[in-house]
């Protein structure tokens, strides 16, 4: 029989389901057919901090939501028009976010009156009415697995496993995907377990066929190529994004890169991915505590390599001591911090943008250090150059604040060509025949950076140290006047960044706007599909997104002062609000929310347009 | 630069693998600084700073090629009295700070001077993970027992009891023996020294250069202003031939002429009239074994208060070093196409697609 194909311009897609049900892989799965079919997407994964939570229950869920359409988009967005629910923990957990009229796939074998009453249903959802509103799908995904695998010589626990691989064949029916790239993949990860390749492929092929086959599913839906300029793209996470970051800005500097790191969520992944590239000369140790891996970094700083340290809120605060040593000694050094939810261990895999006052303060004496923010996965490639721009020429630690929306979400990413990214090479001090003294604190004129001579250059013997130094010689010193000239000197040497950054650009399309939304880092895609949304229903609005932070752009106080209103959303309390009014006296409108997750866009469409209705 | 670019052929010192020689002859004063040395009158650190300034120029290794790292505390301020590279860092931090480097640069030698406060007590963390991974670097511990720079309060080798500014009834502490210590924490190369015998520490800095991976120095060193004395009983000439063990590698365990160390029943070693057990019955001191249990067992013969204190190399055992090994995997995983190539695949690996 043919099947109804209909054309749709975009959908949203939630899959949940415990936390041992592979969610995770299968949305990334399916995240892969879609992106290599070309449509622009977004995703957010959202899962527990525990590995496995007990089965069955709220705690446990896990769910990966998927935004895909044929025009290019920002977020993953706000609700789902499909939530694939594995057993009825996934459904409670979920249904406050599916609006009525969604499609809802449901894992029948799992509405056991046992597991109904472990998540606080006292009846059966499926059949008490509560989800006549819904389209809902009742297929017993475990049983028709496992009975597609009879003739497999597996267990029967390994074919219940294969129960993700029948939902996203499913579901790659549905939305016509292209398969070749997930039967290539599980031939991979399976390569050694020739029984469980074919079960998976069998599992999901099997639910591929039972959307085609059954009366169930009537329509599947055609989501054409979205427009994308021309090139080639991958997907990818914001923590693959600057590992590349890194990694290019090491062979840009010409300086290999050293990562001190100890583990923390949502950090680890790029430990991981840079432990993988010693070919390209990446020294990666894991230290023993978040102290030692800054310390290392700065080590190896000194020696003249690109030292770098990754972590989240809880590894910041024990690296601001060597975060200082890094600014007295003004050596170059990349802070990744991937924000999560604090203070304290907070929810360690939500998301926040609360650490930026402690980027900015966090230490003791006057120690700037320049901030920068990515605004989307794939610009944590492009933050992680300029941060390496930043440190090696201005010879300061870089904080770069990601977090862990960004770190985990994923998005098409237009691969840039190495030829043309910017050349950093670096000048070490030459060497010298030690008639002449050599001045360690001896600035450029132009950037107040201090030169980088490192150990094994003849003549340039040198003794640097969290001690204050004295001007052009670095001797310790406890002059007041020289101290003084060294606080100044150290805080103008950052704030000159600013002549060397771009000016803050406005999206202002009409050029008349009264009101215009700031952000800074992660909140970019809400903020831009917000904004969207109020253009679209005539409102107008301008739109701007800063990347740096410290220094901020040099023309951030006029953009401020040409409009009516400013609203600065933020994941925190206020932070950026705070640095804003009191560095331009500008009465800017904050809009706040710390529930561990991005925006979305038609809340803040509501905030903005609101605040377009009272000017 | 990052590479090792010589073979150290000349420097004779097997912990200088990959650090180049040279052939210029220092003398003790090139590795003077000209910064004047402000430690007490009467500091054990002017000791072991003139025994180092003297051992340098033995070592063979162009002077911009050794980098001292410190953390804080008296004797953290070291670094700026050699003419070398050198980085006075933050309290306790020394040896992380000396991982990153001596894991990023092959061919520098770099020495860790650290305290007993500054390596015991807030970088007791660092420094034995350090001595475990087995980073080429050598550890110095200036053990004077005391807080010296924040005035006299006691210190993680302070002696229980002992009344000190923070302690006015006495301190509550067990003490942590630092040689012990570094032994549970596989450190290959331990050593004890004491700072009034320059030819001893000499010694056991040319024994610590020589061993491949973490040296760890015990540096006795009296704090005239805070805790002196606190050796006194090693270096009072009538009493310290009853208390001094020096072990040399091959000979006979000795104390004084009369006394020599024995094993006992458990494997523990206790001491014992030569002229009752005889010449034969002597433990000969063996500082490659293995297993660190003897080492450990001559560790614990100072109990109680310096009864009998060895010196000399307790353990100096060859095993694959940190850094070595980074550089190895690096050096098999290397290819031959240039970095931008390398760059241009690692962004195109994984499933792409390309939009016309």
């Amino acid at each position: 029989m043919t099947k109804q194909v209909q054309q749709i311009d975009r959908v949203i897609i939630r899959f949940a389901g415990d936390s041992g049900d592979g969610m995770q892989l299968t949305g990334d799965r399916f995240t892969q057919e879609t992106a290599s079919f070309g449509n622009d997407l977004s995703t957010l994964p959202n899962f527990p901090a525990e590995i496995r939570a007990p089965a069955g229950t709220l705690p446990g869920v896990s769910s990966f939501q998927l935004h895909f359409a044929d025009h290019d988009i920002m977020t993953p967005g706000d609700a789902p028009n499909v939530l694939v629910a594995m057993n009825p923990a996934a459904l409670k957990a979920n249904m406050e976010d599916v609006p009525r009229g969604a499609t809802i796939i449901v894992n029948t074998d799992e509405f056991t009156k046992r597991s109904l009453a472990k998540v606080g249903y006292d009846g059966d959802p499926l059949s008490d009415g509560s989800l006549s509103e819904y389209k809902v799908s009742q297929v017993p995904l475990t049983s028709m697995t496992v009975k597609a695998l009879e003739e497999f010589d597996i267990s029967k626990k390994d074919a219940q496993r294969a129960k993700n691989m029948f939902a996203l064949g499913l579901l790659s029916w549905m939305y016509n995907r292209p398969t070749e790239g997930t039967l290539g993949f599980l031939k991979s990860k399976f390569a050694g377990k020739p029984e469980i390749l074919a079960a998976n492929v069998a599992a999901f092929e099997a639910g591929w066929n039972f959307g085609e086959t059954t009366e169930d599913f009537a329509v599947s839906y055609e989501i054409k190529p979205a427009k994308l300029p021309g090139g080639t793209y991958r997907n990818i996470t914001g923590n693959l994004a600057i590992s590349y970051g890194l990694i290019a800005g090491s062979q840009l500097s010409g300086l290999p890169l050293f990562l001190g790191s100890y583990p923390i969520t949502p950090a680890s992944d790029i430990l991981h991915e840079l432990s993988r590239h010693k070919h390209m000369g990446v020294r990666t140790f894991q230290a023993e505590d978040e102290i030692a891996g800054v310390g290392a970094a700065l080590g190896a700083a000194f020696g003249g390599s690109l030292g770098a340290t990754t972590t989240s809120g809880p590894g910041m605060v024990l690296k601001a001591e060597s975060l200082g040593l890094a600014v007295m000694t003004e050596l170059p050094l990349l802070v990744i911090d991937v924000q999560r939810a604090g203070p304290s261990t907070g929810m360690p895999t939500k998301t926040e943008q609360a650490d930026l006052l402690m980027a900015m303060f966090g230490r003791n004496g006057e120690s700037p250090v320049p901030v920068v923010a990515p605004q989307s996965p794939s610009d944590c490639f492009d933050v992680a150059i300029e941060a390496t721009r930043i440190a090696t020429k201005y010879r300061t630690p870089v904080i770069v604040l990601s977090d862990g929306y960004l770190a985990n979400g994923s998005e098409p990413w237009l691969i840039p060509d190495v030829a043309d990214l910017p050349d950093l090479s670096v000048d070490f001090a030459a060497a010298s025949d030690g008639e002449s003294e050599f001045r360690p604190y001896e600035r450029d004129p132009e950037t107040l950076a201090r030169p980088w001579a490192v150990p094994g250059t003849a003549g340039l013997e040198h003794r640097i140290g969290g001690i204050e130094k004295s001007d052009g010689t670095g001797n310790i010193s406890y002059s007041p006047s020289n101290h003084d000239l060294m606080v100044r000197s150290r805080q103008a040497k950052v704030d000159g960044i600013a002549r060397d950054i771009p000016a803050l650009e406005v999206d202002d399309p009409t050029g008349d706007a009264e009101v215009l939304v700031l952000g800074w880092g992660g909140t970019y895609g809400s903020i831009g599909a917000g904004v969207r949304r109020v253009r679209r229903a005539g409102g107008k609005v301008a739109q701007a997104h800063l990347r740096h932070l410290n220094p901020f752009p040099e023309n951030l106080g006029e953009v401020l002062r040409s409009y009516d209103r400013v609203i600065v959303p933020e994941i925190n309390l206020g932070q950026m609000g705070m640095l804003l009014r009191s560095r331009y006296l500008v009465d800017v409108i904050g809009y706040t929310k710390v529930r561990g997750m991005p925006f979305k866009a038609e809340e803040l469409a509501g905030v903005i347009q609101e605040v377009i209705d009272r000017v | 630069m990052s590479e090792g670019n010589g073979n150290g052929t000349g420097t004779g010192f097997k912990g200088l693998g990959l650090v180049p020689s040279t052939d210029t002859e220092y003398k003790m004063k090139d590795f003077k600084s000209d910064q004047d040395v402000r430690w007490c009158p009467g500091c054990g650190d002017y000791a072991i700073l003139a025994a180092f300034q003297g051992f340098l120029p033995e070592l063979g290794v162009p002077r911009e090629n050794i980098v001292i790292v410190s953390g804080i505390g008296c004797s953290s301020r070291f670094p700026y009295y050699l003419s070398t590279y050198g980085m006075h860092s933050i309290h306790g931090r020394a040896p992380a700070i000396a991982t990153g480097l001596a894991s990023s640069r092959p061919d520098l030698s770099v020495w860790v001077i650290t305290g007993d406060g500054d390596g015991l007590s807030i970088g007791g963390n660092h420094l034995i993970h350090a001595l475990r991974r087995n980073v080429n670097v050598n550890v110095l511990l200036f053990n004077n027992r005391i807080y010296g720079l924040t005035k006299g309060q006691y210190s993680p080798t302070s002696e229980s009891g002992m009344v000190t500014k923070s302690s006015p009834v006495g301190s509550l502490d067990t003490p942590f023996n630092p040689v012990s210590l570094a032994l549970g924490a596989e450190a290959g190369f331990v050593a004890r020294t004491v700072d009034s015998d320059r030819k001893h520490v000499t010694s056991v800095l040319r024994a610590a250069a020589d061993h491949q991976g973490a040296s760890f120095v015990e540096i006795y060193q009296n704090c005239p202003i805070f805790n002196d004395d606190a050796f006194g009983p090693l270096k009072d000439p009538g009493e310290r031939d009853l208390r001094l063990l020096r072990m040399e590698h091959g000979e006979p365990l000795r104390i004084g002429s009369d006394r020599g160390v024995v094993q006992g029943d458990y494997g523990e070693l206790r001491t014992a009239d030569v002229a009752e057990v005889g010449e034969d019955a002597l433990v000969r001191h063996d500082a490659h074994r293995q297993d660190s249990g003897y080492a450990f067992a001559l560790s614990r013969m100072d109990y109680p208060a310096f009864e009998h204190v060895p010196i000399g190399v307790f353990r100096d055992v060859d095993r694959p070093t940190y850094d070595g090994q980074m550089n190895d995997q690096l050096a098999a995983a290397r290819t031959e196409r240039s970095g931008h190539a390398e760059l241009e695949s690692l962004l195109n690996s994984g499933d792409t697609w390309t939009v016309n």
